[in-house]
């Protein structure tokens, strides 16, 4: 199980959180048709690094981009998302 | 009493219902090897005569079960059991007894179960694979699982350590007396019911003590220091950023705790891991290695020097290494006859042990059945010789205890000289101590036995013959093999018998055994019973228990209850001798005819304020939303991202920027879930603030003809019409009262302060008993939304239709920009043949089983299910929704609704999802 630095609540236990998606399959608002099923349905699925989107769900419930190894499971970056992180 | 008699042994325990005496300290192992026992089981596939060939976890042969009724505990490892008093201990996978097997005929017809057997029967017709199951499933297996549950507790706790040590020999307690002198939190881990490991088979002086008074010593440091000890406790996975599950025996398997818990789960997080987790040692494979009487070198050295007993008196050492040497004094120390070393190495190997010592020597074929051994053969530099011996101890060389290491991603490296893999660069905080990272060197050699008779897999029945078959089928792959064979399924895991196989493929490939490759260490390393997974999450705690606000409003009307997920809620208030069915259909009809009240706190609440609330909602609601009017609400639906349907609502304008969405009670965290995402991921610029109100705002439908005039005379005002919303009060506690309908009825919703929610309730359900009424739980709710075609998350709306296949095509909000829009365009959207929400009138009034098929004609492929079925409220008859290829276009048709499972096929009409008020005549006042 992993130790995952929440960007609020510090060093915390993978259980804690619950992965949502990799950024690359996040749908924009009014993606273009093509551009939402390329998103849903044709992924990179890298071996190495990818940048994933986890929820500190039963923490704080804030929002995160994770960077993170897809073989090693090493994470080389965290940051929070969300209206307060907005300049 | 049987057995043997001896000094010290007090411990009464029974084996396949005899009677014997153990000492304390004792493996079962050691304690029927001291009684002559040496017959232990039979083996899962063949039944042939099993006996004990370790002293430790990584046994394959010796399993027994122990225990009775829910403790009983199958598979146990007769060497990793130590005897408390009352233990009953049974063989396994024999009948009728252990010594006379009828199961061995399995034996003479190994030739009828080689390698891939399942496989191969598999492809063949499938009656071929009927006729042989019955067979198989009777004759094959292990220990039976307990029929009963568990009635022991079983304990889970969090621990975190700088260090933690795995392995109590003498490396890993020299790690951990370093690791405290150096301030350290260290938690040392041994799975053996003492610390010492290999010095408590190999004594010897270290810092001028003896092995016993240095274990002391350093335990007592330890100890004091405020390091933690935990013995009989396996460390069972090495996971991700150093976490370890350690499986603690508090008792032994079967054993009836005093008080408190049998077992308890650990998850440790440490700073550094510390493998002092030894070598784990090979067989040799040749015909009959599998006889009892056949056992690994070091464990004939433990049950010597460690339990004071003698295995064998008259005894051929086999070896490919110095470590046997060892062994053989041992054994002529305890006064047993070293009849002769074979080493596989040639000479000088062994020349100055003293012993009889025959070089070139690879062990050929034991003799003897299951009473044990009489002899061995073997080819010395090309010469077939047989010796006399009750006792043949092997060693074909040590692997390193990799386990952890190769779980916690560590690479391994292959020594050639030790032919074995031990650790090499770990990717965690991790390193190997002992001999774990220095296994000894071991001669290469050639079995030179029958392959048919020759056994690496002892617990699956795994021969060399069977890798051999595999690799002429044209399995290459080390882990194709693996699966084919079943070689290392079994519940031991391949400890001893992993390398032998690959040695084997790698001979049968011409290949190196690096090139041959290796399968992947999984955890545990040792079986877990499944009681120390589930830890206190067992029976009602299993899952958690959401008890909404009126749960004791409830619970005083002794309802039948309903668990709706984790929710408990009432599914009927049933009167006098009322079956469910009795009462669901008298609250329904109380509906229909005057009024009723029920509890819908559990629906999803969300309350949506800000400037930009209104272009929220119509990203997430797929209906529009910003042309309501204040005070106003509408039934409104939300599609995935891939234009599915995948929850309903209701949502409702309150204020300017004010608005209150409501969604189903079974998708309230999934939208909870999806509307942050959309609020945090999507549209963090957005002006809004969206709060889940769920557990805030209890929720009380009020459904009915009478139910205007009971709002009237709760609220002192005239209540608001169809889709309307207004502030009352009632009872003194402000409300939102929201006029819609679930029911087809003329019904609200009165949503408020979940603080009051027992009093608002009294009021109500005292103004609806006044009006004739009654309560109603969800039974009566599942009659009146099924009849007026109102549909639910999970069976109606599953994830697999579109609005347009459920007939709300029409709500989707014309300007997009909801999310799904952007998908909806996908051909398959449009294709003919997509299932469509229909529904069902039963032809003959019979009643309709939920969750058929439907089928054209008998023996037609499904063309749809049944997704809910009741029978009509007032008037007679049976009605059903349910999802049907092109339905829409089929109404008028009758077709079968046919369930096998419940053994129930019926006639039925399409129609419209409509059966009650299609018109909506009922909303009007």
């Amino acid at each position: 199980m992993l130790t995952i630095a929440c960007p609020h609540c510090g060093p915390r236990a993978q259980a804690e959180f619950v992965y949502e998606r990799t950024v690359d399959s996040v749908v924009p608002l009014d993606a273009e048709p093509a551009e939402a099923v390329a998103a849903l349905f044709t992924r990179a699925n890298p071996r190495g690094e990818d940048d994933e989107i986890w929820r500190h769900t039963h923490g704080c419930g804030g929002w995160l981009v994770m960077r993170r190894h897809r073989v090693t499971h090493a994470i080389s970056a965290i940051r929070a998302i969300g209206p307060e992180t907005l300049p | 009493m049987s057995g043997v008699a001896r000094e010290g042994a007090t411990i009464g325990f029974t084996f396949d219902g005899t009677r014997y005496l153990a000492r304390p300290g004792e493996t079962l192992a050691a304690a029927l090897l001291a009684n002559g026992v040496r017959l232990v089981g039979r083996s899962f596939k063949y039944h042939r005569p099993r006996g004990i060939l370790t002293a430790g976890v990584e046994e394959p042969n010796a399993l027994v079960t122990v225990g009775r009724g829910g403790r009983t505990e199958p598979n146990t490892r007769a060497t990793d059991l130590f005897v408390y008093e009352g233990l009953e201990a049974r063989s396994q996978n024999r009948w009728p007894g252990l010594a006379f097997d009828l199961g061995a005929v399995f034996g003479l017809a190994s030739k009828a179960l080689p390698a891939g057997f399942y496989y191969k029967t598999f492809f063949g017709h499938a009656r071929t694979w009927l006729k042989y199951e019955a067979v198989i499933r009777r004759a094959a297996g292990l220990g039976p699982a307990p029929t009963e549950a568990d009635p022991d507790h079983f304990s889970q706790r969090a621990l975190f350590a700088d260090v933690a040590v795995i392995g109590g020999g003498r490396a890993g307690l020299l790690a951990a007396r370093e690791a405290l002198r150096a301030g350290k939190r260290v938690v040392l881990i041994e799975q053996d019911a003492v610390l010492g490991g290999g010095l408590l088979r190999d004594p010897r002086e270290i810092d001028g003590q003896g092995s016993a008074g240095w274990i002391a010593t350093v335990e007592a440091e330890l100890r004091s220091g405020g390091a933690r000890i935990l013995t009989r406790t396996t460390a069972t996975g090495h996971w991700d950023d150093n976490m370890l599950c350690l499986a603690q025996k508090l008792v032994e398997p079967g054993q009836v705790p005093g008080h408190g818990f049998a077992q308890r789960m650990w998850h440790l997080r440490a700073g550094e891991v510390v493998y002092a987790t030894g070598l784990i040692e090979r067989p040799i494979p040749f015909a009959n290695n599998d006889r009892p009487g056949v056992m690994l070198s070091r464990a004939v050295r433990t049950y010597i020097r460690r339990f004071g007993v003698v295995p064998g008196r008259r005894v051929v050492v086999a070896t490919t290494n110095d470590d046997a040497y060892e062994t053989a004094r041992a054994l002529r120390d305890a006064g047993a006859e070293v009849v002769a070393v074979l080493d596989t190495r040639p000479a000088p190997a062994g020349a100055d042990s003293g012993f009889a010592v025959l070089n070139d020597s690879v062990p050929q074929a034991a003799k003897g059945g299951r009473r044990g051994v009489k002899g061995l053969s073997a080819v010395i530099a090309g010469a077939e010789q047989h010796f006399a011996a009750d006792l043949i101890a092997v060693s074909g060389g040590f692997s390193p205890a990799v386990h952890l290491h190769s779980q916690a991603g560590g690479a391994l490296d292959w020594d050639e000289g030790a032919r074995a893999y031990k650790a090499g660069a770990a990717r965690q905080a991790a390193r190997t101590v002992g001999s774990a990272g220095d296994p000894p060197a071991s001669g290469a050699f050639r079995p030179v036995g029958n392959a048919k008779a020759s056994f690496l897999d002892f617990q699956n029945d795994v021969t060399l013959a069977d890798i051999d078959l595999a690799w002429r089928e044209g399995y290459r792959s080390v882990e194709h093999v693996k699966r084919y064979t079943t070689l290392g399924m079994a519940t031991d895991q391949g400890k001893t018998s992993n390398l032998p196989a690959l040695e084997a493929l790698a001979h049968a490939g011409g290949m190196t055994v690096p090139e041959a490759g290796i399968t992947t260490f999984r955890p545990p390393y040792t079986p877990v019973t499944m009681g120390a997974m589930a830890g206190a999450a067992q029976g009602e705690h299993a899952v958690p228990t959401r008890r909404p606000a009126l749960y004791a409003v409830h619970a005083a009307k002794d309802p039948i209850w309903l668990n709706a997920g984790y929710w408990k809620r009432p599914r009927a208030y049933p009167r006098g001798s009322e079956t469910l069915a009795q009462a669901g259909l008298r609250e329904a009809r109380s509906v229909r005819q005057l009024v009723g009240l029920t509890d819908v706190s559990t629906l999803a609440k969300f309350e949506v304020n800000g400037p930009d609330a209104a272009r929220f909602l119509e990203r997430i609601c797929a209906t529009t939303v910003a042309k309501l009017a204040i005070g106003r609400g509408r039934y409104t639906i939300m599609l995935r991202e891939d234009g599915l349907v995948f929850d309903d609502g209701t949502v409702w304008r309150l204020g300017e920027n004010r608005y209150l969405l409501t969604s189903s009670t079974s998708g309230a965290s999934r939208m909870a879930t999806h509307i942050s995402y959309v609020r945090n991921h999507l549209m963090p610029e957005a002006k809004v603030s969206v709060i889940c109100v769920q557990e805030h705002y209890a929720a009380i439908a009020v459904a009915g003809p009478k139910s205007v005039a009971v709002m009237e005379q709760l609220t002192g005002e005239a209540p608001p019409r169809h889709m309307s919303a207004s502030q009352p009060t009632i009872a003194g506690v402000p409300v939102h009262l929201l006029a819609a309908s679930f029911s087809g009825e003329r019904a609200f919703e009165v949503h408020f302060d979940a603080r009051h929610a027992a009093a608002v309730w009294q009021a109500i359900d005292d103004a609806v008993a006044a009006a004739g009424g009654c309560a109603y739980g969800l039974e009566a709710m599942e009659l009146l939304r099924i009849e007026k075609g109102h549909l639910v998350i999970g069976p109606d709306i599953d994830g697999r239709l579109s609005a347009d296949d459920l007939g709300m095509g029409r709500m989707l909000n014309p300007a997009g920009g909801y999310i799904g829009h952007s998908t909806l365009h996908r051909p398959a959207f449009a294709e003919p043949g997509r299932k469509q929400l229909v529904g069902l009138e039963s032809v003959n009034g019979d009643s309709i089983p939920e969750g058929a098929m439907l089928v054209p004609h008998l023996g037609a492929r499904a063309e749809g299910h049944v997704t809910g079925a009741v029978r009509r409220v007032l008037g007679p008859g049976h009605i059903a929704l349910a999802h049907l290829a092109d339905g829409r276009a089929r109404h008028g048709q009758e077709i079968y609704a046919r369930s096998l499972t419940r053994g129930h096929t019926t006639r039925v009409r399409v129609v419209a999802p409509h059966f009650y008020d299609p018109a909506g005549e009922r909303y009007r006042d």
